[in-house]
């Protein structure tokens, strides 16, 4: 690794516990600027755990993690080298299987309210930003609509506007169409393929084997909270080493 | 047959006003004092520090699980004992009332911001609001919605309870209908004119309550 190529992202030997259960054993990552990394894997192999830890909401119980070359801390704020959890989250994005979309505020507040907030952005700068990205996700005419009146699909194109308004340098993307009517997941997919188009980083949970196929720069299948096998697309997804993942793919294909 | 005289007692009727005054007097100052006391209570009951979750819990216990009339007479009667200096009825039964409503309100602040959903929470987060943020923005606006028809429904005993002042002759509504009472001599005229008077204060009151909890209904 050149000293140019610092990680987005890099952690060691990463573990996390709920009570006595342990769900993530050791995840070894770096993640690079530009990269779409899918993450794959069975129901329960602790894929949302290991995306919830990249931005700490969940805190991990152990191991190194760093922030462009920056140790994270575990407090709310920054404080000398070291970067808060609070600063991580604004330059980290997130965007839910559910949305989480904020029902008391119209679909342009939504996307300013963080700007607003904790940016510091003034109001006009915030709404000039929004638009932009609604106009880019499709939902201009949107704007001053609450979010029960939109489908799923255009719920989850806001909550993915919403993201981008705080400027992130990584967008985690948990299972973002599972929720959806399956005629309203190649909206929002589509969204995504543009934003990986204009070198996005982007961490994506997902189970559309073809899209990841297709957009991700590499592919990583976990089991058991390990990282079990991880390449290309090519070689992962049509050369599967592992009988484990044969027998997870062979589900997909069926 | 009872020969029905309101005209005598209606002669009293500033009286009535007296009356009317201080019960909208004791209402909006002990829901304004509860409010306070309600919100930090539920704040410390939220807190991650054990000691403040405990001191809130046993104040509101203490308050919900003795009768007001009790806790009245006993502010005003056995609180200077323990003090070493007398208070006055005023300030016995405000501080009563206060505290009664407000372990109550912290109760219904609670119970509605834990119905706010938690990815709610979460989605603050992730776009970096600290926890003082999203309860401010986020949070709250919603929890208010959902804890509107509980707290006005609270309320609206509260104005019912102003009438335990009596006890420790505050010149309150059921007070002073006692004076015109023993004034006019006419019971049935006078407790009937104060009832009608607490029911004209507090049936728009509920039907506002109503309509809040089907228009949520309705909006959910
Ligand atoms: N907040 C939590 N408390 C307790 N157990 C949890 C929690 N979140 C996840 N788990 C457990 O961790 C394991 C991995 O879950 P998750 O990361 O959601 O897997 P995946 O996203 O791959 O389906 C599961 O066994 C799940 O029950
Ligand atoms: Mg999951």
């Amino acid at each position: 690794m050149t000293q140019t190529e610092t990680p987005i992202i890099s952690v060691r030997d990463l573990t996390k516990s709920f009570g006595k259960l342990q769900v993530l054993n050791g995840i070894d990552l770096d993640l690079m600027p530009g990269e779409l990394l899918s993450l794959i894997g069975p129901s329960g192999s602790g894929k949302s755990t290991l995306i919830r830890c990249l931005n700490m909401l969940e805190i991990p119980t152990s191991g190194m993690f760093r922030f462009k070359g920056l140790e994270v801390r575990r407090k709310f704020r920054s404080e000398g080298e070291q970067i808060g959890v609070g600063d991580l989250r604004r330059r980290v994005g997130m965007v839910f299987q559910h949305f989480n979309l904020f029902p008391h505020l119209t679909v342009l507040q939504n996307i300013t309210k963080g700007p607003l907030v904790v940016l510091k952005q003034d109001a006009a700068e915030a709404e000039a930003t929004a638009m932009t990205l609604l106009d880019e996700v499709g939902l201009a005419e949107k704007r001053d609509v609450y979010p029960t009146h939109l489908s799923g699909g255009q719920k989850q194109r806001v909550a993915i506007a919403r993201a981008l308004a705080m400027k992130p340098d990584v967008l985690l993307l948990d299972e973002v169409t599972s929720a959806l009517d399956p005629e309203l997941v190649g909206e929002v997919l589509q969204v995504i393929r543009r934003l990986a188009e204009t070198g996005m980083t982007m961490v994506l949970v997902t189970h559309e084997m073809s899209f990841a196929a297709d957009t991700a720069s590499r592919i990583i299948f976990m089991e058991q909270g390990r990282i079990a096998e991880t390449g290309s697309p090519e070689e992962l997804l049509h050369n599967p080493k592992s009988e484990r993942l044969q027998n997870f793919l062979a589900r997909f294909h069926a | 047959m009872y020969h029905w005289d309101f005209y005598t007692v209606l002669q009293s009727f500033d009286l009535f006003l007296i009356g009317i005054w201080a019960t909208f007097i004791y209402t909006v100052g002990s829901i304004a004092i509860g409010v306070v006391v309600g919100l930090l209570t539920c704040f410390a009951r939220l807190s991650r520090f054990p000691a403040l979750r405990i001191l809130a819990r046993s104040y509101q216990e203490l308050f919900r699980c003795t009768p007001l009339l009790v806790q009245i007479l006993w502010a005003y009667y056995a609180l200077p004992m323990v003090l070493g200096f007398s208070i006055s009825n005023t300030t016995a039964g405000l501080l009563t009332l206060s505290l009664y409503v407000g372990s109550f309100y912290a109760e219904i602040f609670r119970g509605g911001i834990n119905a706010v959903d938690k990815g709610q929470r979460e989605a603050a987060a992730a776009i970096g609001m600290s926890g003082p943020q999203s309860m401010r923005y986020i949070i709250m606006p919603q929890a208010v919605k959902k804890m509107l028809p509980a707290f006005i429904n609270q309320s609206v005993i509260q104005v019912k309870n102003t009438s335990l002042l009596y006890a420790i002759s505050i010149a309150e509504l059921t007070y002073m209908t006692s004076v015109v009472n023993s004034e006019t001599y006419r019971p049935l005229e006078s407790y009937t004119l104060a009832a009608i008077m607490y029911f004209c204060m507090l049936f728009p009151l509920t039907q506002i309550a109503d309509q809040f909890e089907r228009r949520m209904r309705r909006s959910d």
